[in-house]
């Protein structure tokens, strides 16, 4: 393959993920018009503009999308390995644990605080997905339904931790972290002002590219690889397929961990409540994942994307929509995107059908 | 005489190759007509253009005479086209009466009529010979059988032409000689069959007339009664083909691999018999030994035991002196033994990956291919380009083909080349040409003689016995997980070998079981 072939192939990926938002969006028009036909065109370009309307609009889109990147990072990564990681969202909650038991319990650790609490945040996602990529990899049990077992378990999980340790009484939630464990601003308050973005959001570009280097570039991200497209391959090439499965299984949970971390360490006012409900950030990330078809940049600006579509939607309430039908119509909008997989497919098809033109 | 099917200066294009280039296929009512060519001459293209899976950049289908456009395998149904495909297009969990009678199901008020369904089929397979259990799950009955139902689908349809895309790839020699009889049997009825394979035996056995590909270009329909094999051979590769192997006289030297009573116990589950029993052998540097047998012998989990896929239960594994019983694939890859894997698609290639990534599949990992982690993928490239070219290995983009996109052929060609080229002390080769064309079967068997040449130890293990007479300095007979016969091949008949091979010992030849 040509780089020009290559460049052509990277423009039907991203072509098939601009039809899928092109259908979320004019799905989300139909509802519009259908709840509300007077003020529907008004409310659908706040939608499509409200996120550029100042700079604060801006810093907010770059705050929702730090955690969904750092979700979609994780179930794209699976997917990539050949792993269906549904338990992004037990992960995600008890990385927010493990980020804020640290942020309450250790103001000693002082400049470093927030680096520690956000490690402890990796490091409790990738326990939690342990288990389930152990059971893949010795008992070939399937990891979606364990890892869905484990979302469960780990709510509750949580929610008990929290109530034994860092539980605020009148507020049914986690108490407040230490200063020194939010993020810094790293300027980023200065350029956006008012707005809840901070260094968090650089740490997800990171993580963007650090996964990127390990799946395209690296000999360990070879065999990774190699173990999710075929196992008895790998293991016939002398890669330690378990360990492979495993490691996949841990380092997509750190991520999502890590996610959890970052949003309930950003200093906004943001706690784990104990409630029945499992994070939405985690499903979110599979959205996040199949709009970007699985490569970490395009997870970037997925992630950007479904940020910028709900900072939208806020906005939206200054007309006269319930706070439902923006939830609907955002969650629609996400919900049609994730399709870009299906219009990638009929694109695929159509070329092969048509015999994809000339020799090169 | 009219011809049923016309296909007219066919052409299809494929990124980076021609697959068809103006193809002419013009079959008669009523015959069997044989389309001939290498792995990735262009058959399978052209029978799917034909059944309306891909379309033609040029050329004209006409059928009975009258032109066709063709858009998909409803539409071919239509036109009483019908095909067998290599790869069975059954639902596991469906019986074959279910399977059969699928999407044409009797219907009355929404609900199905399956009892009128059932006697038509037993009618068919009555008349044709072709003996089926309807009520059985697809998934228990032999691979036979689903062909079986298979070609009872094509009946059910009435379809008046019958595809067999290679259809004795996956059949025992029994099987193989019912398929036969039961295509005579079609033809004697009317049906007009097009057989692709690239086997002259089979072709020689059934066929009337045949067309030959070659490279995706159309070079000639010939009369197969008046034509040799040998000739049809040459219009197939292009060249003269010479199976015939004179194995050099040669001393072997120091043994390589040692095997030492080994037991392996089945795996599979509720299963706690013995499916390698007390194998104890020697390969030598400068030998081919082969290891005969019937399939299902023992032959896959010997050879897993040997190359560290499973543990075996008990018994001593030595290469080149060292023990290897317990250690790992890597550790046996990298200290001397390398692989032909019986089945390409489960163990021998990612087909995901590109041809380029296969190629250094167990090698990624060397300082050759990575630094500090990081694949050198310049280095894979050009090393990839090397094999390429060194063991001509036919891809639309070189390194960069994905291998899936592969003809059969090629991607056999892509792992005998990884495995020859890692320079092994030890090579192990399952069944090398198993579904491989005859110009193919030959580079694989002067490969193979090379290795032995260069003073190489080689394992083959084989089914077909032309294979095992013509390339073994000895041969070990495996019947039921016990090795019961070491033979040399030119002190034994093919008919006394296949004795062994069934179990029953003729004990007149060469009788010293080890």
């Amino acid at each position: 393959m040509k780089l020009t072939d290559r460049i052509k192939n990277m423009n039907f990926s991203f072509l098939s993920s601009v039809i899928a938002i092109i259908i979320g969006l004019l799905f989300g028009l139909v509802i519009l018009l259908i709840s509300n036909p007077a003020q529907a065109m008004g409310g659908f370009s706040t939608i499509l503009t409200g996120a550029f309307r100042d700079m604060r609009s801006i810093g907010r889109v770059m705050y929702f999308a730090t955690p969904i990147i750092l979700t979609g990072l994780s179930v794209g990564f699976a997917f990539k390995t050949g792993l269906f990681n549904i338990g992004a969202s037990g992960q995600f909650i008890l990385g927010a644990f493990g980020a804020v038991i640290v942020g309450i319990k250790l103001p000693q650790l002082g400049s470093v605080h927030w680096v520690v609490a956000l490690l402890a945040a990796a490091i409790l996602g990738g326990l939690w997905a342990l288990l389930p990529g152990i059971l893949k990899a010795y008992a070939n049990v399937h990891e979606v339904i364990s890892s869905i077992m484990m979302n469960y378990i780990g709510m509750y999980l949580v929610n008990y931790l929290v109530l034994n340790t860092v539980y605020d009484r009148l507020r049914n939630q986690s108490m407040g972290v230490a200063k020194s464990a939010v993020i810094p601003k790293m300027g980023l308050d200065k350029i956006f002002p008012r707005s809840n973005v901070n260094a968090g959001f650089f740490i997800a570009i990171l993580a963007v590219i650090v996964i990127y280097i390990i799946l395209n570039r690296t000999s360990f991200g070879f065999e990774l690889k190699a173990v999710g497209y075929n196992r008895d391959a790998s293991k016939y090439a002398g890669i330690n397929e378990k360990r492979s499965i495993i490691l996949s299984m841990v380092i997509a949970g750190a991520l999502a961990g890590l996610g959890g971390g970052l949003l309930y360490l950003a200093g906004t006012g943001k706690y784990i409540e104990v409630v029945d409900i499992l994070a939405a950030e985690g499903f979110t990330g599979i959205s996040v994942a199949l709009l970007g078809l699985s490569n970490p940049i395009g997870i970037l600006f997925a992630g950007l994307f479904i940020g910028y579509i709900t900072v939208g939607g806020d906005y939206m309430q200054l007309y006269d929509f319930a706070p439902e039908i923006i939830d609907i119509i955002v969650a629609s909008i996400i919900y049609f995107s994730a399709f870009s997989l299906i219009v990638k497919n009929v694109i695929d098809r159509r070329r092969m059908k048509l015999g994809g033109g000339k020799v090169q | 005489m009219d011809y049923i099917i016309e296909m007219l200066g066919i052409t299809k294009e494929f990124p980076g190759i021609v697959a068809n280039n103006e193809v002419t296929l013009k079959v008669k009512k009523g015959e069997i007509h044989a389309l001939l060519g290498e792995n990735g001459a262009g058959k399978s293209t052209l029978m799917n253009v034909l059944f309306g899976l891909y379309q033609p950049e040029k050329g004209v289908i006409k059928i009975r005479g009258k032109e066709v456009n063709i858009f998909g395998p409803r539409e071919a149904n239509a036109l009483g086209i019908g095909m067998v495909h290599q790869h069975f297009m059954l639902v596991d969990s469906f019986t074959v009466l279910q399977n059969i009678v699928l999407g044409m199901e009797t219907v009355a008020g929404g609900l199905l009529r399956m009892e009128e369904a059932r006697k038509k089929v037993m009618a068919l397979s009555e008349q044709y010979g072709l003996k089926v259990d309807p009520s059985a799950l697809v998934s228990d009955i032999s691979v036979g059988m689903q062909q079986r139902v298979e070609i009872l689908k094509m009946l059910y349809r009435e379809n008046e032409i019958l595809i067999f895309d290679e259809p004795t790839a996956v059949l025992t020699p029994q099987e193989i000689d019912e398929l036969m009889h039961t295509m005579r049997g079609l033809a004697a009825e009317g049906k007009s069959i097009i057989f692709i394979t690239h086997k002259l035996n089979e072709i020689k056995a059934v066929a009337d007339r045949c067309t030959v590909l070659r490279r995706g270009k159309f070079i000639g329909v010939v009369d197969v009664a008046s034509t040799s094999k040998e000739t049809l051979s040459e219009m197939m590769v292009g060249r003269k083909v010479n199976l015939e192997i004179d194995l050099q006289p040669l001393t072997p030297g120091e043994p390589v691999l040692q095997v030492d009573k080994l037991f392996v116990k089945s795996r599979r589950q509720g299963q706690d018999k013995d499916v390698v029993k007390n194998v104890s052998f020697s390969v030598r540097k400068g030998e081919i030994v082969c290891i005969a047998g019937i399939d299902g012998n023992g032959q896959t989990e010997l050879v897993h035991a040997l190359t560290g896929l499973t543990m075996p239960d008990s018994g001593l594994l030595t290469l080149n002196g060292e023990d290897i019983t317990r250690q790992s694939v890597r550790f046996r890859n990298t200290h001397g033994i390398a692989h032909i894997p019986e089945d390409r698609h489960k163990h021998g290639l990612v087909l995901d990956y590109t041809l380029g990534e296969n190629l250094v599949l167990q090698g990624y990992f060397t300082p050759e291919f990575q630094n500090n982690g990081f694949l050198r993928r310049k280095k894979i490239i050009n090393y990839a380009d090397k094999l390429i070219d060194k063991y001509d290995i036919r891809s639309g983009q070189g390194a960069l083909t994905p291998a899936r996109s592969m003809s059969g052929g090629n991607q056999q060609k892509a792992i005998v080349a990884r495995e020859i080229d890692r320079n092994p002390d030890l090579l192990v080769a399952v069944q090398p040409t198993r579904g491989l064309d005859v110009g193919a079967i030959e580079y694989i068997h002067h490969k193979l003689v090379e290795q032995r040449d260069a003073g190489k130890a080689v394992l083959l293990i084989s089914l077909e016995l032309d294979e095992v007479m013509n390339l073994s300095d000895r041969i070990l007979v495996i019947y039921e997980g016990s090795i019961v016969a070491d033979l040399n091949p030119k002190e034994i008949t093919v008919q006394e070998l296949g004795l062994y091979m069934a179990g029953s010992a003729p004990g007149a030849v060469g009788r010293d079981v080890q």
